[in-house]
């Protein structure tokens, strides 16, 4: 039975900001419906009791004194932007 | 000149007998000549280098030329940032992408005076194991062209083999470090998660990837490695721990070592030559006065699931800012919904698409417990796989990975095949370790690789070890013809 579908794929394609045409939905459902089917080997552990590691030190929040430092200058940082006006980054119209 | 290690360079510098900027021309006359052949490099720094290179010179011979790496020339892997000199990721979306500022990895190899000559190919923001998914063109194999130099920095692995750099950056998620070290017949570290900053380092998982050093020794990789440590206070995740003497540790003692080896590291899949070659190195050791036994870490079937769930989950939150927006190429469309679907859809190549989609996938409403958050779990089981093996031992030892360098095209086909390749290498980031791939001996004219493991922080026993092996066998002294 297949896990992913053609619509779920859409759908996530969607969410991660990419566009794709039937061909690489086709081909996306397949193959990663093959990594999900290989990831499910992962349930034949029992996991109840067993606490998440999100991180491999035992490291808690770490803070610094929120103050202003000098960075970038606005030219500096403007320098790699595709297009700019006015000292900001410009981009096409959001809404119609 | 190209077998030389970084003492007898240093040596030849400070007694004049050899200027910076012959040095740094070298590397360049040697990239001219060897480079069309092995694609190591992306991007060249050649003016810049020749530049700093004359300016190095004026100060040789005195107190501020004393540094070890002074005037040595090195290359970069492209997803570490170099101010004003083009970074990648090899990433057609960075196509055009010159940093702002560099990586603390560079400010501290610029502080100690080296020569950056280049930034080196990659796989595309680190996913792979070939080089084959680098957005521009593939690195090859030193040893035979028709291989790949493995990844993801096999640009990297594939310079120092070719004697185009005597050292290199490189970073390792998964193995990215390791496994083109074996492929290619060098030496790689990868350090202890927090032993070196990633300020700079262009984030693929943030929770295993680390910046390593590979090079042609383990003194050498000693060396780098004492200036790459330490705490960094641009990076959250480094470890404020103290840095020892690396090199007062290459005492090539290993009497009373206790060595694991785990069965899962020798079993069904893994070569029948890379066994013997692991296993002769074992005996070596033995002869040397350690000792050796089987273990078990019994959840490492498990890594590989484990592994592309949570790295490619940080991933997609990582990947999320190439929108085309600040920096980057992008595409022309009339919305802005349009510029980032338009710009990510041609900027990224399929491999990266691939693991986004996989990433955001198990991140999404309902499927985020079955799969992340199963993953973190299963990733607590195999990090105390280690803490258990490490109560009762030294360091763990194995192969890095379960064949040598494969051929073009042979596994680009098919993810899963190629994904199965790092088996070795993966529990070692899930866990945090530091490890270090030594080449072993050469299987059809192909390097293999030996992979030390070590406790938390603990690259000293590491380097220690892989020394007294590496010193005590002549494989470390075989280099490709080109």
């Amino acid at each position: 039975m297949s896990r992913i579908t053609n619509e779920q794929v859409k759908h996530v394609a969607n969410l991660a900001r990419l566009e794709m045409d039937e061909s690489e939905v086709e081909k996306f459902t397949t193959q990663l419906d093959d990594i999900i089917s290989m990831a499910e080997q992962l349930n034949e552990l029992d996991t109840d009791h067993v606490e998440p590691t999100t991180h491999v030190l035992d490291l808690k929040n770490v803070l610094r004194e929120d103050k202003v430092q000098p960075w970038l200058s606005r030219e500096e940082a403007l320098k790699n932007a595709p297009d700019e006006e006015n000292g900001q980054v410009k981009v096409p119209s959001i809404f119609e | 000149m190209f077998d030389k290690s970084i003492s007898e360079l240093h040596s030849l510098l400070h007694k004049k007998e050899l200027s910076v900027s012959e040095l740094v021309q070298s590397s360049f006359d040697r990239i001219n000549s060897v480079e069309n052949k092995v694609k190591a490099f992306m991007t060249l720094n050649e003016e810049g280098a020749m530049q700093a290179a004359k300016s190095l010179d004026d100060k040789l011979g005195t107190e501020d030329a004393r540094g070890l790496l002074f005037g040595l020339p090195i290359g970069v892997k492209d997803n570490i940032v170099t101010k004003g000199l083009r970074t990648t990721a090899a990433s057609q979306l960075l196509g055009n992408f010159e940093p702002l500022h560099n990586a603390t990895v560079v400010e501290r190899l610029q502080t100690a005076e080296t020569v950056t000559v280049g930034k080196l190919n990659m796989d595309e923001f680190a996913m792979g194991s070939s080089n084959e998914n680098s957005g521009f063109y593939a690195t090859r194999n030193p040893w035979n062209t028709d291989y790949v130099p493995g990844g993801s920095s096999g640009g990297s692995a594939a310079a120092v083999a070719a004697g185009e750099v005597f050292f290199s950056l490189g970073s390792d998620t998964g193995g990215s470090i390791r496994q083109p070290a074996a492929f290619c017949g060098v030496v790689g570290l990868k350090p202890t998660y927090g032993r070196v900053s990633r300020f700079g380092l262009i984030a693929f998982a943030s929770s295993l990837d680390q910046i390593g050093p590979i090079t042609n020794t383990v003194e050498d990789n000693a060396y780098l490695l004492q200036t790459l440590a330490g705490h960094d206070k641009m990076d959250s995740t480094s470890a404020n721990v103290d840095v020892p003497d690396y090199l007062s540790n290459l005492t090539g003692d290993v009497k009373g070592l206790r060595i694991a080896v785990p069965k899962e590291y020798l079993a069904e899949g893994v070569d029948e030559d890379v066994k013997n070659k692991v296993l002769a190195a074992l005996k070596k050791l033995e002869e040397l006065g350690a000792t050796w036994e089987e273990v078990s870490l019994p959840h490492s079937k498990y890594a590989v699931a484990t592994y592309y769930l949570l790295s490619s989950s940080e991933a997609s939150a990582n990947l999320a800012r190439f929108d085309g927006v600040r920096y980057g190429v992008r595409a022309e469309a009339d919305n802005l919904l349009d510029v980032y679907k338009k710009t990510r859809s041609e900027g990224f190549g399929e491999e990266v698409k691939r693991r986004i989609m996989l990433g955001t996938f198990a991140l999404s409403s309902g499927y985020y417990d079955a799969y992340y958050k199963k993953a973190q779990k299963v990733r607590t089981l195999i990090k105390n796989d280690f803490e258990k093996v490490f109560e009762d031992y030294d360091v763990i030892i194995g192969p890095t990975t379960p064949t040598p360098a494969f051929k073009v095209g042979e596994k680009i086909d098919n993810p899963l095949t190629m994904y199965a390749n790092d088996i070795l290498t993966i529990p070692v980031n899930l866990a945090g370790v530091p490890a270090i791939s030594v080449p072993c001996g050469l299987s059809d004219g192909l390097p293999v690789g030996l992979q030390i493991i070590g406790k938390h922080f603990d690259e000293k026993t590491v380097y220690r070890v892989a020394h007294a092996y590496e010193q005590a066998t002549d494989h470390h002294k075989a280099k490709p013809e080109l």
